[in-house]
């Protein structure tokens, strides 16, 4: 036996009581790390952004379109390489509404403007030949040979258990009707940001059977040749269309997914708040926990110091146990959430992400709880003087 | 030589606003290898004294020779470190880790000490076969009869090879029987191995075992 066994043996004393503090901070540490995730998950969505890009969309809401000529008149402005468009769908799937995925109605230009961020891993020949815009790979020729062809995330595709060539339909929120699709082929995000659970469309498709031809326009995608005059180009183009019907607003890429992610709220905030809420409560829980131990063992550490053993040497026992626990329920709940959220698909955002800096972060708030909660009671414990320990003044 | 010289001491305790004295004025001198007993009623202040000499409570003014050391000033860690090296202690509810084996209660004192595992085990094995448990080793304080606990404590105290034990109504929570063995060992203790014992108990027929008798009354020492 040694002062680091008599440490774990005294862990052993209740092992219930031990077992449950444990599984509190687990429980509590994997709630943190998994709102951190989600909280990464946001922050990366919004890093999708090139500076190379700038996103154009109404300037009243992201809710109104614009009209499908700006796109010509964008693509005149000195500096803007392509113009692409991207319109939100919208559609539920009629399983149900769990089976919630983002899809987006997207022209020839889309898959050129973001071929470094996907590769297409599976696709469909076509039965005719069919041209593939410059730039697009040439892989997706028989999505671009069909207009009910959809590309699909690879990660949806396992999901759902879909096939290449399979039909999949969706109801039209925005656009009523029925919206019948063939998977003609499958991408895989290089940009883990991208994500891999989307589901692309052709725009002719959407135009010409959900807006008569009216050509309304969600927003504009332009890749420039340069980021250097991105914020010049953004003025010039919010400039051409200021007195227009529908004025645009021109943002970076990022700044706009910061944006489209703003309009579920203060989601950070809350999260952090329930994640500190949640680990406060934890702190409370544990310190409690450890004072209880420590008055039921009073005598002992009378005992103890009888025997010699000084008030340091009761203090860092004292903390050790404390530490034990937390910094084990610590890296438990912050490696669970690490194995068990990473990957987990959110439908609309990428798949969740754990970094190992959270897990770190997880970790030191671990040990900060078992410090503060093993503080006091070590203090108690260390100052404890023997006569009052052994209560007995005959 | 005195083993134990306690030299004017003086005790009050506070309660509130209000001060007790527990000890007035005790001298007295314990030579080596003596076994004495201290005695008196309850409240008298034996325990209190038997405190001061061990070192773990503090006088209010007087010296506490042990071991050729005064130990009335010393404090915290200096003091801990001297308790564990002069001193072996004997508690009337034996006061054993119920979470440790009889080993491992009697290996305690020696964690506190540069020592290796094996060297600790061979050690706290010796001082329990010493006491008659050679075959109780594994066993938790639970498994253990009362006197055979004490007994464990007994090994505990004197495992470091303390010069000095002390005994707080060592037999007090015991039967006749085991209460009997248990003064046989300390007897023993003190006569093969010429420990220095300073034992405080009500019984007549315990104190009977001793080579001097003190009594205490309200504070003050009467022989």
């Amino acid at each position: 036996m040694n002062l680091v066994s008599l440490v774990l043996v005294n862990l052993g004393r209740n092992k219930l009581r031990t077992f449950l503090t444990l599984a509190s901070v687990t429980v509590a540490l994997f709630l943190f790390i998994s709102l951190r995730g989600v909280l990464d998950t946001l922050n990366a969505s919004i890093e999708v952004g090139s500076r190379q890009r700038l996103v154009t969309r109404n300037a009243i809401s992201l809710v109104f379109p614009m009209p499908q000529s700006y796109g010509n008149r964008i693509a005149a402005v000195p500096g803007v390489k392509s113009v692409a468009i991207q319109n939100w769908f919208g559609g539920q799937d009629p399983r149900g509404s769990q089976y919630f995925y983002a899809q987006f109605a997207v022209d020839e230009a889309f898959f050129p403007i973001y071929r470094k961020d996907m590769e297409i891993i599976e696709a469909s020949t076509p039965a005719v030949s069919a041209a593939v815009p410059a730039g697009a790979d040439a892989k997706l020729a028989g999505y671009f040979a069909e207009q009910t062809g959809c590309v699909v995330g690879e990660k949806l595709m396992k999901k759902y258990g879909w096939k290449l060539g399979q039909t999949i339909t969706l109801n039209g929120t925005i656009y009523p009707g029925n919206w019948p699709y063939t998977i003609r082929a499958v991408y895989r995000a290089t940009n883990p940001a991208f994500g891999d659970e989307t589901m692309f469309f052709q725009y002719k498709y959407l135009e010409q059977k959900g807006m008569a031809g009216s050509g309304q326009v969600g927003v504009y995608i332009l890749d420039l040749t340069s980021s250097d005059r991105s914020a010049a180009i953004a003025q010039q183009v919010d400039a051409m269309f200021e007195n227009s019907a529908s004025s645009t607003r021109t943002e970076s890429e990022q700044a706009f997914q910061a944006g489209f992610v703003s309009m579920y709220g203060n989601i950070p905030f809350v999260l952090n708040v329930i994640g500190l809420a949640v680990v406060f409560a934890i702190l409370g829980i544990a310190a409690n926990t450890m004072m209880m131990a420590m008055r039921e063992r009073t005598t002992e550490f009378g005992v103890l110091k009888t025997l010699g053993f000084t008030d340091g040497t009761v203090f860092t026992m004292v903390l050790a146990e404390a530490a034990i626990i937390t910094m084990g329920g610590g890296i438990l709940g912050a490696l669970l959430a690490k194995l068990i959220v990473t990957g987990t698909s959110t439908g609309f955002l990428p798949p969740l992400t754990i970094y190992w800096s959270s897990v770190l972060l997880g970790i030191g708030i671990a040990t900060l709880i078992g410090a503060v909660s093993g503080l006091i009671p070590a203090f108690q414990a260390s100052r404890l003087r023997i006569v009052d320990a052994l209560r007995r003044v005959d | 030589m005195a083993s134990v010289e306690v030299r004017d001491v003086r005790k009050v305790y506070r309660r509130e606003a209000e001060q007790v004295p527990v000890l007035d004025g005790i001298s007295l001198k314990i030579e080596d290898g003596e076994f004495v007993a201290l005695m008196g009623p309850s409240g008298s202040g034996k325990t209190t004294l038997l405190n001061l000499i061990g070192g773990i409570d503090q006088p209010t003014s007087g010296d506490i020779i042990v071991a050729d050391t005064n130990i009335a000033r010393m404090k915290g860690d200096e003091l801990a470190r001297w308790r564990s090296a002069s001193i072996g202690y004997i508690f009337q509810l034996y006061n054993l880790i119920p979470v440790l084996t009889a080993l491992q209660n009697v290996e305690l004192p020696l964690l506190l000490v540069k020592m290796s595992g094996a060297e600790r085990k061979k050690r706290a094995t010796m001082a329990l076969e010493l006491v008659g448990l050679g075959d109780r080793l594994k066993h938790y304080p639970r498994q253990l009869s009362g006197g055979q606990e004490q007994r464990v404590a007994i090994a505990r105290a004197l495992v470091s090879d303390p010069k000095v034990l002390l005994a707080d109504e060592p037999t007090g929570d015991l039967d006749r029987k085991s209460a009997e063995d248990v003064l046989v060992l300390i007897e023993r203790l003190n006569r093969e191995f010429k420990k220095t014992i300073v034992m405080v108990t009500h019984d007549p027929h315990a104190a009977e075992r001793a080579t001097r008798q003190f009594h205490l009354d309200k504070g003050v020492l009467s022989r």
